[in-house]
């Protein structure tokens, strides 16, 4: 039998700072197979691009990172840069968020393909170029052949983006990294993407993650999803489930934070009050407590671990679960607690 | 869409601003060529209401922001700002109508300057304006207006912009904006560059700062929920011109507009049973350039209803509905169908 395609196990990254190690990703470990895609979730500094780029090796030289990243059995995080550089586009590829940044600015776009073409493919200077026309045509660049003599600047936003995912499919990848792709992109530029990207990856029976922090956007096109925060994986669950029996606190969260086109004008948005702990010097227990609406004595002191729900592939981190009748009880307490703060503090208004 | 007009306007007097017929030009490379940024557009905000400002990159909602403060000023056309033209005054009589009108930004980081003080940087518009005041009464404004944004002057006030992330830079840059108590407030994208979770905060705090201040809001931004969930009206802009101006609930209830339809069924919903960009038509290509654009209704190279009609004659906002306002010659929805029935031009006046 061959192996999962991707088995991260217990994979963790540090970044050493001046007021000590920051912990980026605690001892995450998550698995993907083949034509399966993945979204990953969670706000900025949650860790999600540090995994995405941990599991390509893509990473700063100071970051110290432990743990396995098996790719068809073998493991990528002790291979040497030389080595990776046999695995990266050919294997694994990455389309990233800025598509201005990500290509090279005074390369012409169709060079930028071809490159990978004739380092990885072997491929000759015609056969090579001919291949990276009908990859600008296959991602939906008009006029392929003249785009190709161009330069990124020359290119809108959208069309620079299906250049990087042009790139990035050239050598048939088993397995696509995408990094944000859509969060610097308008609306329906972002819908395009995404729809290209969900017909390639069908079309190829790759695998694919998909980095955001917009739950709306991998509500419809992922297989699966983990939800991240402050470098962990805190629920974990096939797209279907998580959002039908979401259990961790923080993507019932996330969900209610994105505002709603059917519901009336006005509407007051569910925020999430204050902010992700600093990774520097976290304080132990559940590290979205001190933000939780059901949060308890218990969850700051002892953090949850990742444990397995009834539904079979779903697993979440949470001491007083959403829909469960300790969450319930969690909540109603937390409520009146509040209400009577308020009223307290009504009270000593009114004294004044 | 893509049309001119000025029916769907109310009452001169009512109105704190008030735009109509304005052009924003900037000359392009090559003899006589011209980028047609703005073209023709007419719009007004009521004192208290928010009017939501809604289309893709590029089509010309920032610079027609940017010409309603006179940042810079438009090519033709006119602005009323309660009740006096901006576009002929100039020098001091207009740097005198500036607190009233503040505005915020995209990009919350690079809006601030990142080597003053926080403290410092809300003070500024109090230097400029108020240089009477005592050191201890600028203290007390930029402490107050600091908590009413949701941060602590004593934490705060001496630290520099990086110290902040992103959601707090934007938070600053809305103290900055609101301690001269303006009437208006333009937000050019104030939220398009944050994380959903921060972006809730910034909507909510807003809707809050407009009931605090008593502000009258131009919210600028191609999220068309966002734009939804924070405004009265909406007024949907594709390449220099108006599409669809209506109430923010009817113009979600009724899109009318085939592009307005189109910007609906790309928004994300966060509902796994629901497939992406089934229903409505997403839609394809890009943008046509502004320096050329298409003749008749400029959306008519994108749009599945473009006939013949919409290559020959630019199409004018039309009534369709209650306070509801589109410029096609084949509109889309229950509004759409009732104006076809009537005639195409029975219900212009």
């Amino acid at each position: 039998m061959k192996p999962v395609l991707l088995d991260v196990a217990g994979l963790s990254t540090t970044f050493p700072t001046g007021r000590g190690p920051l912990i980026a990703l605690d001892d995450v470990s998550l698995s993907l197979d083949r034509g399966r895609t993945l979204g990953l979730v969670g706000e900025s500094g949650s860790g999600k691009t540090v995994l995405a780029r941990s599991i390509m090796g893509l990473l700063p030289a100071h970051a110290h990172r432990q743990g396995h990243v098996w790719f068809e059995g073998q493991d990528l995080a002790a291979l040497s840069p030389r080595d990776l550089r046999d695995i990266w586009g050919r294997e694994i590829a990455m389309v990233f968020q800025d598509p201005m940044t990500s290509l090279n600015p005074v390369m012409k776009v169709g060079r930028q393909i071809t490159e990978s073409l004739r380092h990885h493919l072997r491929m000759g200077k015609d056969e090579a170029r001919t291949a990276a026309v009908d990859l600008l045509d296959s991602v939906g660049i008009p006029e392929p052949k003249r785009r190709a003599d161009e330069y990124p600047h020359q290119l809108s936003g959208g069309m620079r983006q299906r250049v990087t995912i042009a790139i990035a499919l050239a050598c048939w990848p088993k397995l696509l990294l995408a990094d944000e792709p859509t969060t610097a992109l308008d609306v329906t530029v972002q819908s395009q993407i995404l729809d290209l990207l969900q017909a390639k990856q069908a079309e190829r029976s790759m695998a694919m993650i998909l980095v955001t922090h917009d739950l709306g956007v991998v509500a419809g096109r992922t297989n699966e999803i983990a939800v991240m925060y402050a470098g962990r994986i805190v629920e974990r669950a096939d797209t279907a489930t998580l959002f039908a029996e979401t259990r961790m606190p923080y993507t019932e969260s996330l969900l209610a934070s994105i505002p709603r086109v059917e519901r009336p004008s006005h509407t007051r948005l569910q925020a999430i009050a204050g902010r992700p702990p600093d990774l520097v010097t976290r304080p132990g227990g559940c590290r979205f407590a001190p933000r939780c609406p059901y949060a308890q004595p218990r969850c700051a002191e002892e953090e949850p671990p990742l444990l397995p729900a009834p539904t079979p592939g779903h697993t979440f981190a949470c001491w007083y679960p959403v829909g469960t009748p300790a969450g319930d009880e969690a909540l109603a307490r937390n409520t009146a607690s509040n209400e009577a703060s308020n009223k307290a503090a009504d009270r000593a208004a009114d004294g004044r | 869409m893509a049309g001119s007009g000025t029916a769907h306007l109310r009452d001169r007097a009512d109105a704190l601003l008030r735009v109509e017929h304005l052009v924003v030009e900037f000359p392009a490379a090559g003899r006589g060529r011209k980028v047609h940024a703005v073209s023709d557009v007419s719009l007004d905000v009521l004192p208290g209401e928010t009017l939501g400002l809604v289309g893709e990159s590029g089509c010309g909602k920032s610079t027609l922001g940017r010409a309603v403060m006179q940042l810079p000023r438009p090519t033709s056309g006119s602005v009323r700002f309660g009740g006096q033209e901006l576009t002929a005054l100039k020098g001091e009589p207009l740097r005198r109508l500036r607190p009233q009108m503040q505005m915020i930004f995209q990009d919350p980081i690079s809006s601030l300057n990142p080597r003053r003080r926080v403290g410092d940087i809300v003070a500024e518009p109090l230097a400029v304006w108020r240089s009477g005041q005592s050191h201890g009464d600028v203290q007390a404004a930029v402490r107050a207006v600091l908590a009413d944004v949701g941060l602590d002057y004593d934490t705060a006030a001496d630290r520099l912009p990086h110290q902040f992330s992103g959601g707090q830079c934007q938070r600053i840059s809305i103290a900055r904006a609101l301690v001269l108590e303006p009437k208006l407030l333009v937000c050019d994208e104030p939220v398009s560059a944050l994380d959903v979770s921060v972006q809730a905060q910034i909507l909510n705090l807003l809707e809050d700062m407009k009931a605090r201040y008593g502000l009258t809001m131009l919210f600028i931004a191609h999220d068309l929920a966002v734009v939804k969930s924070i405004s009265d009206r909406v007024a949907v802009m594709y390449l220099g011109k108006l599409c669809e101006v209506a109430p923010s609930d009817g113009l979600y209830d009724a899109p009318t507009h085939p592009y307005t339809a189109a910007l609906l069924a790309s928004i994300p919903v966060p509902n796994p049973e629901v497939r992406p960009g089934v229903g409505g038509g997403t839609l394809s290509n890009d943008l046509p350039s502004p320096i050329d654009p298409p003749s008749g209704c400029r959306f008519r190279t994108r749009c599945p209803r473009a006939g013949q009609r919409c290559a020959e004659e630019e199409p004018v906002l039309r009534h369709c509905g209650d306070d509801h306002w589109v410029a096609c010659h084949f509109p889309v929805g229950k509004l759409g169908q009732a104006l076809s029935h009537t005639g195409p031009d029975a219900m212009a006046d």
